[in-house]
């Protein structure tokens, strides 16, 4: 098994992308997706928006090197792609905060250990003006006590408990916990009809 | 206390409690295909760790193969590849795999259903988000990501969440020329592309009851643009019936006890709900997708939306994007817009009744003469299926290309996709900036028999004038 890495805090500068519904198709396109590993996929994140929108955050100098991602709603729509997150933490994010992210792309962000945090919608907005004005600007977000601070202010977070406790124990990887007393996961396929003939 | 579907399933099949609150939840089929697998294959390997239950697993291949020519080895060296590994993993691994070579091969959530894998009351998992499909014979099924799959191969079981259950009832009788498509169109349209988080969503009401396997998988298949992960109708009668003598189905007396724990498994009529919406079928019109998301739609006698006239700015915005996006004018009319490229095919509408419903408006016209068309069948079991009724030669003669089965130009990681800036009248599920292969590609969803109206027409154009 591999080894657990609990995550508590994840700091760095913050690179701010607006829009809600943002999907994974936008986030890596599919034709990165032909490979059979994730590595490389860093370089490919926002491919195309970044080449349509010149001043696609992803595509400014100034955010090179950013750790934490802001965004609006429903993040991450789409598809099931976990190359998405793998995408973005390639490219070097290690943690999500925004208003709202799809159920999928939580799920697959959180066990590849990338926390996936959300806030308020006004906090959000004047994290991104923070970051969009001043894109040095260092940014501390506390798993442990769901707070992002930057500038001086503290802005609530929230996560669901099982997730931050999964990040916090470092048990996000679940493979582990899954195999534990296997006797258990075949004593329930011995109950189900489908499986026994009916 | 009457208990739906969502909670039986999910109680037979929970191992435990995890320390997180997750559940952990055994799953009944997992199926896998060459685009997510390889890298979940690579952690089992890395980690020493064997695939639990071979035989709990199907692969098959659909995202990457040419529809044209398909010659081993592949034009493409990256597709070429792919292939080869899942031949490799599936090989060391004692997973069945139906490739290029069989004749059940198809897109997974065509070929789940057709071979009689997708059962009621299972649990499935599958590395798509479109597994939702598969909810359709009143199973629990999942879109996954890869982690998760190296997780279902290793262990047969997912951590995962409960869900809440938002029971949406149509009623009525749908029009003649509106689908099923139109159904999912319209409540992703009502509902928001978000609205479905956190929920399972279970379709009934008389207009679904009514609804062939075929049509529910379409409107299951497109629970996960609205949102949700998960979408079922309750088994019944219909579904027994299409179970019935498929290749993995139960046979004989079997086949009459597992209609009874099946029927057994359905919501009870007492059952709560944590959400109730009902929907009038009767109101709806054929839809087609203006915008970037498939919640961005509208019946086809109306307009683009106007984004002066919005509530709030956020929504004009979204609008704005979208418009500029698709070089549509706020306010025209949808009908009209001009189409180059007629797209049939994808799990939502690859089917041979879906084949059949616009072969019936293609018959003896032909594609309009600035329309590039496509005809791709889910699976190579319809594909022969249609070809036996003479579905081909319908579609040949009137300028459609007939194809071979897979995803074709629904995400174009084959050969199959849209150049610059090509408007596609396409019968897929998602109308993502650069979905069909094209970062400036246009894409305009709606039933197939309104893919193949604006194949003849050259335009969006309302089918019901054609029937
Ligand atoms: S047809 Fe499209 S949506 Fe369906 S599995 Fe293939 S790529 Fe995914």
């Amino acid at each position: 098994m591999s080894a657990v890495r609990p995550i508590d805090r994840v700091e760095g500068t913050a690179i701010p992308l607006r829009g809600d519904n943002i999907d994974t198709d936008r986030i890596i396109p599919a034709r990165f997706l032909k490979a059979i590993t994730f590595s490389g996929l860093g370089e490919h994140v926002f491919a195309d928006d970044r080449r349509s929108m010149p001043r696609h955050p992803f595509a400014d100098p100034a955010y090179t090197g950013a750790e934490i991602l802001l965004v609006n709603e429903n993040f991450g729509s789409g598809s099931s792609r976990e190359h998405a997150p793998q995408a973005l933490m390639r490219w070097g994010i290690g943690a999500c905060v925004g208003q709202s992210f799809s159920e999928i792309f939580l799920a697959n962000a959180t066990t590849i250990g990338l926390p996936c945090l959300t806030a308020a919608r006004d906090d959000i907005e004047s994290l991104m003006k923070e970051a969009e004005a001043e894109p040095a600007t260092p940014m501390v977000v506390s798993v442990r006590d769901l707070s992002l601070i930057a500038a001086g202010r503290t802005v609530r977070l929230h996560l669901a408990p099982a997730i931050r406790d999964a990040l916090l124990t470092g048990q996000w990887d679940a493979t582990g916990l899954l195999l534990h007393r296997f006797e258990n996961v075949r004593q329930v396929a011995s109950r189900l009809p489908y499986l026994t003939g009916f | 206390m009457g208990q739906t579907l969502l909670q039986k399933v999910w109680d037979l099949h929970t191992v435990r409690t995890l320390p997180s609150g997750q559940t952990q939840l055994f799953i009944g089929l997992h199926m896998i295909h060459e685009v997510t697998s390889p890298q979940a294959f690579d952690m089992l390997r890395r980690r020493g760790v064997g695939v639990a239950f071979p035989g709990r697993t199907f692969a098959t291949v659909d995202h990457i193969v040419p529809t044209l020519d398909q010659r081993r080895p592949f034009a493409d060296d990256l597709a070429e590849h792919m292939m080869a590994a899942l031949e490799r993993n599936c090989d060391e691994f004692g997973i069945r795999i139906e490739g290029l070579d069989s004749e059940r091969q198809g897109i997974v959530h065509v070929i789940g259903p057709e071979l009689g894998l997708t059962q009621p009351g299972m649990t499935i998992a599958c590395g798509d988000s479109h597994t939702s499909t598969h909810g359709a014979f009143g199973a629990v099924a999942f879109g996954i990501g890869t982690s998760q799959v190296r997780d279902v191969l290793a262990s047969q079981c997912l951590a995962t969440a409960p869900l809440r259950v938002r029971r949406i009832s149509v009623s009525g009788e749908l029009g003649p020329g509106v689908y099923a498509k139109d159904v999912i169109l319209e409540i992703i349209a009502r509902l928001g592309v978000r609205g479905g988080v956190g929920f399972a969503y279970e379709y009934g009401g008389e207009a679904v009851g009514r609804m062939t396997m075929d049509e529910r998988m379409t409107i299951c298949n497109m629970s996960i643009e609205g949102g949700a992960r998960i979408g079922y109708v309750n088994p019944d009668e219909t579904t027994f019936a299409y179970l019935e003598g498929r290749p993995f189905a139960p046979e004989g007396d079997v086949f009459e006890r597992a209609k009874q724990w099946w029927r057994s498994m359905a919501s009870d009529p007492d059952a709560v709900y944590d959400d109730v919406v009902e929907i009038d079928g009767s109101v709806i019109e054929p839809r087609v997708t203006w915008g970037i998301n498939p919640g961005q739609s509208v019946g086809v006698s109306e307009t683009v939306p106007d984004p002066a006239s919005t509530g709030s700015a956020a929504d004009a915005s979204a609008i704005g994007e979208a418009l500029d996006f698709m070089g549509l004018d706020a306010g025209a009319p949808v009908a009209g817009t001009r189409v180059d490229v007629a797209f049939l095919g994808s799990c939502t509408n690859g089917r041979l009744s879906d084949l059949r419903e616009a072969a019936r408006i293609v018959r003896g016209s032909r594609v309009a003469r600035h329309v590039r068309a496509l005809a791709v069948p889910g699976s190579v079991k319809v594909r022969r299926a249609a070809e036996a009724e003479g579905l081909d030669e319908v579609f040949r003669s009137a300028g459609f290309e007939w194809r071979g089965a897979g995803c074709s130009m629904c995400l174009a990681m084959n050969p199959d996709r849209l150049n610059g800036r090509e408007v596609c009248a396409s019968s897929s599920n998602r109308n993502f900036k650069g979905r069909q292969g094209s970062p400036t590609g246009r894409t305009l969803l709606m039933s197939p028999a309104m893919v193949a109206a604006a194949a003849v027409t050259g335009e969006v154009t309302d089918v019901r004038t054609m029937l």
